[in-house]
């Protein structure tokens, strides 16, 4: 294979890993969102964490893995926005950490303090790393202010203004942050919904829905502003009419959750919503994947932070036997813990 | 040294030595889970089994904080060490990149069902899931170790026209000879450690007359596997690892030994049991010498030459050879006592006295954390003596940080990974005191048959 087509199709696979982080890292995440909202007693919250038991941990290894397959295609990148993106990534570690010790621990010890205080750990935790998530997510789109190393390093604040010397947070990226946490809400919530019954399904329900109301505004407040900050964007667009498929994507499956009833149904909505919201990112800043802040030239493409060719043509050897029993797992994982979860059942 | 270099790097020592507390016994313990539900398949006994649920929970809570510890490590390649990411992650992302997608989707998937699945999954089902998660944590082992071994002796690259480094063959990545011996010896620590844990454990019990039956299963397996570990972990797999270090890294081999002047030719070079370097002078202080033994376990020959440290130019020697010294001593030290004990426990076991030979029983309980402490000093040996090099003859430590995040950042984040970890390590303990207080005999309450605090929602 070629250089350009070996780069571009490891750029589709780890774009793949990463969504699939998302998508499934993110139905746990909004759980934990799901069972600060709306998980008023102990009972609940307990239902919340165990539709997600088995899974969650599994789910976290599309970070690692991903991460792992961005790091060996494309080091550049990752060492570059690794640097930069240096607190916010440190913070992300912390509430990673919280929020696994949280759900490892509620569960030993049967105590009216124990199990609320590791509740609320859990929920605040999954709350800002949708947050945190979302605002990583715009710094890419809004680009950083790369020097001639490929190096930058942003403060987690400056003005709040999306200019040339940004913060990790401005009022663009804060907004991409709350879309992130209304979107992982909804899809939280379709989750729970589906794992559950009762009165916490119902509730869910209508969580989802609002959340989901929510995320179509902020959706299209986030589409205008990153059309008119990042030029990339709409060139892609604009150049390649069919790229359209992505955010019509995006708009299939937010209708979905909208206008559909069955649990599955909606949940596979809010999956394809999170598809293509990510694809549309993707492709409207291919052929960049970190943007400059300051002087296009600068950013960072595929091409200027891709590994050699020998190393992106081997690792495909060992990637495709290896995700395809990843794959194998993850369904087998999901098929022995289908259908709703109950308490007082025994294992 | 600059001081955002320095704080760099005791930012990454601190998170890999805390890290590596938790792996060196779920890897161990990996095999030994294995080895009892193997027993409990071929005799029936159901002592065997509940053991192996019982070290099945310790497992879990040590595999959780190895895992939440262990995510910072793969970030820091970036965060804290990008220069080296840039120049490097070409090669060691492979590895890095393999253990995600091989073993850790292997482990996660099957811990779930080893932990939670042995009525769904039934008497083979479950030695199965146990079968794959020990194979899980022992390949993702093996490609740390690759990638650590590519650090001390790069294999199968080319620099490209800025320097940059290349894959060259992956096969060289894999098959690097400083690999082979270097996992054997960290593994078989990581069984050392289980295996010590295991039988402190079991004498805690015998000690205090509760648990016997448990307790005699968790020394019996603990003080034979740690017998067979210490051993193997002396010869060959610690003497192989010897070998590649005066091979590929003599200055390193010469500053462990505390070895300063070359020997003249045909007088061996002793080994100092004991010592305290003194670099700026250039000599041993109060050393313990057995004569020629330096000379013979390096090249087999008792009058061998082994180049001194003054005969290296000092911008490749490393930059911390007390340090070095005395960890490889720890080590080497440790190892020989753990002989001794588990060879005399051994004995008494055969005998058919160890269960109710206090003093003996006193010291298997009280040797648990020392291989933790040979562990920890091992992993030292091998990183302080790569210094100065990051990548052994390519890239310097000094070349390799992020330049870019300055001393007061990185000390913000050192701060607050002590802080989280002094959370961690109290939890974890009162969780493990925990699950050690309420012993084997029976399950641990799942949380779905504990006792509701609230009556269920209805419906």
């Amino acid at each position: 294979m070629d250089t350009n087509t070996l780069q571009i199709l490891w750029f589709c696979l780890v774009a793949v890993m990463l969504t699939f982080y998302v998508i499934l890292d993110g139905f746990d995440i909004g759980a934990g969102i799901v069972s600060l909202l709306i998980g008023r007693d102990q009972t609940r919250r307990a239902l919340v964490l165990k539709s997600i038991g088995p899974f969650w941990d599994g789910n976290e290894v599309w970070l690692l893995a991903g991460g792992g397959c961005l790091y060996s295609a494309f080091p550049t990148l990752y060492a570059s926005s690794f640097q930069g993106f240096y607190l916010p990534l440190m913070m992300v570690l912390w509430l990673l950490m919280l929020r696994g010790i949280s759900i490892e621990l509620r569960n030993h010890i049967v105590s009216d303090l124990w199990r609320p205080l590791w509740d609320k750990v859990f929920g605040v935790a999954s709350a800002l790393l949708a947050i945190f998530y979302g605002a990583a997510l715009g710094n890419v789109v809004r680009g950083v202010p790369l020097d001639s190393q490929a190096e930058f390093f942003l403060p987690l604040w400056t003005n709040w203004q999306p200019g040339a010397d940004p913060g990790i947070l401005d009022w663009y990226t804060v907004l991409v942050g709350l879309l992130a946490f209304a979107t992982l809400t909804m899809h939280g919530a379709l989750w729970v919904k589906l794992k559950t019954e009762g009165a916490l399904a119902n509730d869910s329900r209508t969580l989802a829905r609002l959340a989901a109301a929510v995320a179509l505004l902020l959706t299209g407040a986030v589409t205008v502003a990153s059309f008119s900050l990042q030029p990339q964007i709409v060139r892609s667009f604009t150049t390649q009419p069919a790229g359209l498929i992505f955010p019509a994507l995006a708009v299939v499956g937010l209708g979905i959750v909208f206008l559909k009833q069955g649990d599955v149904t909606q949940f596979l909505g809010s999956c394809v919503f999170i598809l293509g919201m990510m694809t549309s990112a993707a492709f409207g800043l291919f052929p960049y994947v970190l943007p400059s802040s300051t002087q296009p030239s600068l950013g960072l493409t595929i091409q200027n932070t891709a590994a050699a060719n020998y190393g992106l043509g081997v690792g495909l050897w060992w990637w495709t036997p290896g995700m395809l029993l990843a794959g194998a797992y993850t369904w087998f994982l999901y098929r022995r813990f289908a259908g709703k979860v109950q308490l007082d059942s025994t294992h | 040294m600059d001081s955002a270099l320095a704080l760099h790097r005791f930012h990454f020592a601190f998170t890999v030595t805390y890290h590596y507390l938790f792996p060196q016994l779920t890897m161990g313990l990996a095999l030994l889970i294995v080895i009892l539900k193997g027993l409990h398949l071929r005799t029936g006994d159901p002592h065997y089994n509940e053991s192996a649920r019982f070290w099945a929970r310790i497992f879990a809570i040590n595999f959780a904080m190895g895992v939440v510890t262990g995510i910072p490590m793969e970030f820091q390649f970036g965060t804290n060490w990008s220069r080296f990411s840039k120049a490097a992650g070409g090669v060691i992302g492979q590895t890095l990149a393999m253990e995600g997608v091989y073993s850790f989707f292997l482990e996660s998937t099957f811990l779930g069902l080893f932990i939670y699945g042995e009525k769904i999954l039934g008497r083979t089902g479950h030695f199965a899931a146990a079968c794959c998660v020990f194979v899980g944590s022992w390949m993702s082992g093996f490609f740390i170790i690759a990638t650590d071994a590519w650090m001390q002796h790069p294999v199968g690259y080319k620099l490209g026209p800025q320097g940059e480094i290349i894959l060259d063959s992956w096969a060289a990545l894999i098959f690097n000879p400083w690999t082979f011996w270097q996992y054997l010896h960290n593994m078989i620590g990581s069984v050392v450690t289980a295996a010590f844990v295991m039988s402190s454990i079991g004498a805690f019990y015998l000690l205090q007359r509760k648990h016997e039956q448990h307790g005699r299963v968790f020394v019996r397996l603990g003080v034979l596997a740690g017998l067979v570990a210490c051993v193997l972990m002396l010869f060959p797999t610690g003497d192989g690892q010897g070998q590649n270090v005066a091979r590929y890294q003599p200055a390193t081999l010469a500053a462990m030994e505390g070895h300063f002047e070359t020997n003249p030719a045909g007088q061996g070079a002793g080994v100092a049991l004991m010592g305290q370097p003194d670099v700026e002078k250039g000599k041993l202080d109060n050393p313990l010498i057995i004569p020629e033994a330096l000379s013979f376990i390096t090249y087999k020959r008792w009058n061998a030459q082994v180049k001194g440290l003054k005969d290296f130019p000092p911008d490749q020697r490393p930059d911390n050879i007390p340090l070095l010294f005395y960890s490889f001593h720890i080590m080497v030290g440790l190892g020989t006592l753990f002989i001794a004990a588990m060879g005399w426990a051994t004995l008494s076991l055969l005998r058919g006295r160890l269960y109710t030979s206090r003093p003996l029983l006193w010291m298997l309980f009280l040797l648990a954390p020392f291989p933790y402490i040979a562990n920890t000093a091992g992993w030292m040996t091998a990183e302080i003596g790569r210094q100065p090099w990051l990548i052994y003859g390519l890239m310097r430590t000094s070349e390799g940080a992020s330049m870019r995040v300055s001393a007061g950042n990185t000390l913000f984040t050192l701060l607050g990974f002590m802080g989280m970890y002094t959370l961690l390590s109290v939890l974890f303990l009162f969780m493990i005191w925990r699950e050690v207080d309420h012993g084997p005999g029976s399950a641990t309450p799942t949380p779905d048959t504990l006792p509701q605090p609230v009556p269920a929602v209805g419906d």
